[in-house]
């Protein structure tokens, strides 16, 4: 069993691989690497088809076929989820790794009330008798803030707003007594008063139960305003790791200083242009040989296109996969 | 018909709008008003339900308002029948939230963008082709783009190419619902650079009604901003005096539940947010008093009005005690 030091989740060199434009397997995720400790709030970052999501499901083993793992270990509490039975990856999908995505409307029964959802998940998970698991997912509802909670225990998800169905599929996702949530933009379509209470309510059951959270989402401001760790994803790959405030003070990727800088909050009232990221992520399979941003990064130099950089330490906690940080400035050659 | 220069482009007045629900007729609209002036942008903000996309679908007339009107480059736009309607649906552009569904799948890019042009009459065959060759450089795609469908462009390519199709008709107005808000945040400065460098390029000077939730990108892209709340306009100003200063308690709490640019100690601590009542129920008086922190015995009396201050560079405040001032 795991020793105190070790992380709640590792992932070691995790590759995906997906059906390529003519047949061939090609790699969505390459050589990922990352752990999440207890009560830490790590986000995953990087625009859409960067493999965030796909990394989120591996570590589920919920990839869709023929999307599968072609190599590398997912460890959750030191123990090897691939080796896992069937019947043991079911216990660990709620039980000990909650799940909440993006577009609440579909991710409820639509024909189940929340509280028979909800009660199934605690009864399922924690083995409590019926009685026990609906007052156990009453109490639930209450601690998502969810507005009248005995109420709404009788209600189906199309009765419920768009910010109360994410309310009641993060009780869900909770209610099985998981140390680590997987959320996947949990607040984009949400408005933004929602979106700040969801936040909260996230950042309150960090502290209340040690949860561990894996935020994935290409949305700096929610990063900016739960992560403690930030992994920014690139075609595939981790390009850097941070600590949230140094990320946003000290960028060393310059994928991730071209991310940052094209908020559009940043700009002055009445700016002439937005600084934006021209250009768009490689498709899996056509990925160029050398760093994968260097078609798009204005800093690209000579070794940039002929060989692929790998992560190395860009401070104390940190490290970035860019061949600038092992180039004195003004010794680029051209 | 003869416009004095100051009139606005297109002038909204007292839009109402009810919808039956199995809980009985739902209040959508209620007394929307506004002004926005040709080549200017206006944003429409507010939660989800608050009206935003309902008064757009009015003035597009997707939908039919049951009072009120619509002053479109002086023309009652609410009375025109259906056969002139079609004639002059081509002075109104409109951009969807998801370019995915809103282009038409078995056309090319060249024949998408052309078509509004080709169900008006304008121009020969091969001018059609010309001009849509040139929107199609303008939103910064390669004339490669012109032989596509939509299932080969990126979501970023294909809103490019639904704001080419919605400006081939040289149109005075573009209705922009939500057109960023599925996008990335690097393709979103591209598309929003586009945005604005077509309204100041294009010889119509096309002005823009602008429905976001994204306070960052309306603060950018909007010359001035009207606050929604429960189917009212409930504050009207400049963008950057609206930012800066916002006098309707509303206005303060969308902007207070921003999230931060950066990681950090937040300035102030965030307010009460609570969500909207249910419009199938709304409050007495101020429909935004139960959530208000500055709440007075008058506020669950009366609806405020909404009232043009003095010297405020034309802002609009409904509410019986704005903040910054008494």
């Amino acid at each position: 069993m795991s020793g105190a030091a070790a992380p709640l989740l590792s992932v070691r060199a995790l590759t995906i691989a997906v059906p390529g434009p003519s047949g061939e397997e090609v790699s969505a995720v390459d050589g990922v690497s990352f752990d999440v400790d207890a009560g830490e709030i790590v986000a995953l970052v990087g625009e859409s088809g960067c493999g965030k999501t796909l990394t989120s499901l591996a570590l589920v083993d919920l990839l869709p076929p023929p999307v599968h793992m072609a190599s590398g270990d997912v460890f959750f509490e030191g123990r090897d989820v691939q080796a896992l039975s069937a019947r043991e990856k079911e216990r660990l999908r709620g039980g000990g790794i909650g799940l909440v995505f993006q577009e609440p409307a579909s991710a409820l029964d639509p024909v189940r009330t929340i509280g028979s959802e909800l009660a199934a998940v605690v009864a399922r998970h924690r083995g409590f008798a019926r009685a026990a698991a609906e007052s156990e997912a009453e109490r639930w509802l209450k601690r998502v803030a969810l507005p009248d909670p005995a109420r709404q225990m009788r209600a189906y998800p199309y009765q419920l707003s768009g910010g109360m169905r994410q309310r009641a599929l993060l009780a869900l996702a909770l209610a099985g007594g998981p140390r680590l949530l997987v959320a996947d933009e949990p607040t984009a379509a949400l408005d933004v008063t929602v979106q700040a209470q969801i936040l909260d309510l996230l950042l309150a059951l960090r502290q209340e139960f040690a949860l561990a959270i894996l935020l994935v989402t290409h949305d700096l401001a929610v990063v900016a305003e739960a992560a403690d760790r930030v992994l920014v994803m690139y075609a595939g790959e981790i390009v850097e790791s941070a600590p949230a405030p140094e990320l946003f003070s000290r960028p060393r990727h310059p994928y991730t200083r071209a991310l940052l800088a094209a908020r559009p909050g940043l700009a002055a009232v009445g700016a002439g242009r937005l600084t934006a990221l021209e250009g768009s992520v490689p498709e899996p399979g056509k990925r160029p040989p050398g760093c994968a941003f260097e078609p798009r990064c204005e800093e690209a130099f000579g070794r940039c296109a002929a060989a692929r950089p790998t992560l190395v330490p860009s401070g104390a906690l940190s490290e970035a996969a860019c061949f600038l940080l092992d180039e004195p400035p003004g010794a680029r050659l051209r | 018909m003869s416009v004095s220069v100051d009139a606005p482009l297109l002038s909204v007045r007292d839009l109402h709008k009810t919808f039956a629900t199995r809980h009985g007729r739902m209040t959508v609209l209620n007394g929307v008003a506004f002004d926005l002036a040709a080549g200017s942008t206006l944003a429409l903000v507010g939660e989800s339900g608050s009206g935003k996309t309902t008064t757009a679908r009015l003035i597009l007339r997707l939908a039919a308002a049951d009072r009120g009107s619509v002053e479109f480059d002086g023309t009652d736009w609410l009375a025109l029948p259906r056969r002139e309607l079609d004639r002059r649906r081509r002075e109104v552009g409109v951009v969807f939230q998801d370019p995915a569904t809103s282009l038409d799948p078995r056309l090319t890019i060249g024949e998408i963008v052309a078509e509004p042009l080709a169900i008006h009459a304008i121009g020969s065959r091969a001018g059609r082709r010309e001009k849509a060759a040139d929107l199609v450089a303008s939103v910064g795609l390669p004339a490669s783009a012109l032989a596509r469908h939509p299932s080969e462009l990126s979501g970023g390519q294909r809103q490019r190419v639904a704001i080419a199709r919605a400006l081939a008709t040289e149109p005075r107005l573009v209705v922009l619902d939500e057109p960023v808000s599925a996008l990335d945040v690097s393709v979103r400065s591209q598309i929003l650079n586009v945005l604005r460098s077509l309204q100041k390029d294009t010889p119509s000077r096309p002005a823009y009604l602008f429905i976001g939730h994204d306070l960052s990108v309306v603060r950018w892209i909007a010359d001035r901003t009207a606050v929604m709340y429960m189917g009212r306009i409930v504050e009207e100003a400049a963008t950057a005096a609206l930012f800066s200063s916002p006098r309707h308690p509303y206005t303060a709490l969308l902007l207070a539940s921003r999230p931060r640019e950066t990681p950090g100690p937040r300035a102030a601590p965030r307010p009460y947010l609570g969500e909207p009542p249910s419009p199938a129920a709304p409050p007495s008086g101020c429909p935004f008093h139960p959530r208000c922190t500055s709440v007075r015995p008058v506020c669950s009396q009366e609806v405020p009005a909404l009232v043009a201050g003095p010297a405020e560079g034309g802002r609009s405040v409904a509410c019986h005690a704005p903040l910054g001032g008494d």
